[in-house]
């Protein structure tokens, strides 16, 4: 799959380049462009990021692996992450882990074999007032129950 | 009660940039642009107006750290909440937006700063969403940009993303992912203030600190100074979490009491339980025990009884919890964050993980507790930022305060509470 910014993004990437006194600056929104176009930050992403900046391959991929929320490798179409942290272990987080691991049929780090769905523990999302809490892909989802999770998974087309 | 921050939280409106003038919004910055810059940072250090990022530092002396030259200078704001248990500046951005910025453009008016960077956390898309919307509307009001309001005061302000990483919440750190690079934390010095954001003198507050400004200048430092307690003035966001009635954000002034905070505020602990714990300041504070929490929380009444309000997250601990699992959930979360620079830090947080983990589930050592003592000790004070010190002192207050149930697991080779979390829906 060649990669390229669509139109939009690459009209975000130029305005981009006119925020920062430095290119290198404009790595880590534009790996973010790629992972909301692509759904993840291949090699080609990342070479085509390097490409647009000059930078070397090895300098983009070096920030796109340090940061945990770059996808390097495919997720599925719905990327579930139930955080596994203080405030929402005390609520039940591991319980809802186990539930959804069980309905999906995988394990946290697997996807589904339809590549629906992929599970993920992840920390703290700043949210643990309103636990237990996960995210699916862009969305926080808050106060969850199985319940309440059953539905929201069960309402994803 | 005075309120500083969340007063018109409440309104959904109060995010446009209408509703945010109609309620006196942007009449601060006005003022504030008819003054001299020694005058807001004065007003600043009457306010006694104390970091809300975890340090605690007093930010009218931060300010004052710049060095007097023509160099440009940049103002980064550290909306990272990475810290667990915190979640109090998602509130503001995502309910008062304008009172960030408005705080942003006084502050980097009395720096001279004319780029403005939010470090926000990159899970926070939708956040990120709402100030880039405020921070046009701004523009186009002439809040930011070239020749604010006609003053000839020329600021940009930038949300950049940042992308899971909680190290990157340490301002050196976070200076280095601005700049597109691995987030390792800087040696200091030099300091921030004098070499920062791409070579720049800079200056890092904490969302909520600076979104108390726009109040500062409106009301006056000292009247800031008298909503609070002795050398910690105004208010403070305190997010409380965990085994209480009504988790959530409360605005109180700094000072008031911890016990009141989780027995009047937030209606006690949840289901009639009884309280086993707290962790007052965010996860890297050292845990208190239940007869410890009748205090005023503020930073240096927190400090006299060893521990810290850090950045405002309270988490509450009920009874028929495992202090050991817990443990083992911060102890993960440590060592997954460690940026590795550091080997006391990058092997210290590695075994913490490994020891605690295999005391929860009945295979602890007889010397184990001793031996994550000493690795605390081997880790306080020898690093490149205190990430190893925030790892060390849960373990080192857990192990003090709680030390029998630690004893017990290794002795029973067992956990008595059967290796799980208790149900919140029991
Ligand atoms: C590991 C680590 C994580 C931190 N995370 C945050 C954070 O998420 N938000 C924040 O404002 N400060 C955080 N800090 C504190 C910052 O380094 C810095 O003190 C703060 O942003 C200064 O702003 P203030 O003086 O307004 O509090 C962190 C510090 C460390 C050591
Ligand atoms: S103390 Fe830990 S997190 Fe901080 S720089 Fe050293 S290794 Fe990295
Ligand atoms: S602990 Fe889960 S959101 Fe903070």
């Amino acid at each position: 799959m060649s990669v390229a910014f669509s139109e939009e993004n690459l009209k975000e990437f130029n305005r981009l380049l006119t925020r920062y006194p430095d290119r290198e600056a404009v790595i880590l929104p534009s790996l973010h462009l790629v992972q909301q176009q692509f759904g993840n930050v291949s090699n080609e992403g990342i070479e085509y990021v390097a490409g647009l900046l000059g930078l070397s391959a090895a300098r983009i991929e070096g920030v796109a692996t340090f940061y945990t929320m770059y996808n390097r490798k495919a997720v599925g179409k719905y990327h579930v992450q139930i955080c596994r942290n203080i405030a929402c272990s005390l609520l039940g987080a591991e319980h809802l882990i186990d539930h959804v691991s069980g309905k999906l049929g995988v394990k946290p780090g697997q996807t589904t074999a339809d590549g629906r769905f992929t599970l993920a523990k992840v920390e703290c999302l700043g949210a643990c007032g309103t636990a237990p809490v996960m995210m699916v892909n862009d969305d926080y989802y808050e106060n969850l129950t199985a319940a309440k999770i059953d539905s929201i998974l069960d309402g994803l087309k | 009660m005075e309120l500083v921050l969340t007063t018109h939280f409440g309104n959904d409106q109060y995010r446009t940039i209408g509703t945010y003038q109609e309620l006196g919004g942007y009449v601060a910055l006005k003022k504030a642009l008819g003054m001299t810059s020694d005058a807001i940072i004065d007003e600043v250090k009457k306010a006694s107006l104390r970091g809300r990022g975890g340090a605690g530092f007093p930010a009218g002396i931060k300010w004052g750290f710049l060095p007097k030259n023509d160099r440009p200078r940049v103002l980064v704001i550290n909306a990272d909440e990475g810290e667990p248990g915190t979640f109090k500046d998602r509130l503001i951005m995502s309910r008062g937006p304008h009172l960030l910025i408005e705080g942003i453009a006084i502050a980097a008016f009395a720096l001279n700063a004319h780029m403005s960077y939010i470090y926000i956390r990159g899970e926070f898309v939708k956040e990120a969403n709402i100030l880039n919307e405020a921070i046009d509307e701004a523009y186009a009001k002439g809040f930011l940009g070239k020749n604010i309001l006609g003053s000839g005061f020329d600021l940009d302000l930038t949300v950049h993303r940042g992308a899971g990483a909680y190290v990157c919440g340490e301002e050196t750190s976070l200076i280095n992912s601005l700049e597109g690079k691995r987030g390792w934390p800087r040696l200091k010095p030099p300091f921030p203030a004098v070499v920062g954001a791409f070579g720049l003198p800079t200056i890092v507050n904490n969302v909520e600190t600076l979104a108390d400004v726009p109040w500062i200048i409106t009301n006056g430092g000292e009247k800031f100074a008298s909503l609070g307690s002795e050398k910690n003035g105004g208010t403070r966001l305190i997010g409380v979490s965990g085994w209480v009635e009504k988790p959530g954000v409360y605005e109180l002034p700094c000072g008031t009491n911890l016990k009141d905070i989780i027995y009047k505020h937030c209606g006690g602990i949840k289901n009639g339980k009884a309280l086993k714990a707290v962790i007052p300041g965010g996860s890297s504070t050292p845990v208190l025990r239940p007869e410890e929490i009748d205090v005023a929380y503020d930073i240096e009444s927190m400090a006299k009884i060893g521990s810290a309000s850090g950045s405002g997250g309270v988490i509450v601990i009920p009874e028929g919890t495992c202090m050991v699992r817990i443990l083992g959930v911060l102890m993960n979360f440590y060592a997954h964050e460690s940026c590795g620079q550091c080997t006391p830090c990058r092997e210290g947080t590695g075994w913490f993980k490994t020891i605690v983990s295999r005391i929860e589930n009945g295979k602890g050592k007889p010397g184990d507790i001793d031996l994550l003592l000493d690795l605390c000790d081997n880790m306080m004070g020898r690093t490149v930022c205190p990430l190893s010190e925030a790892a060390g002192m849960p373990v080192k207050s857990f192990l003090t305060k709680f030390r029998d149930e630690f004893e017990q697991h290794i002795r029973d080779q067992k956990c008595p509470y059967g290796n799980k979390f208790q149900s919140a829906h029991a």
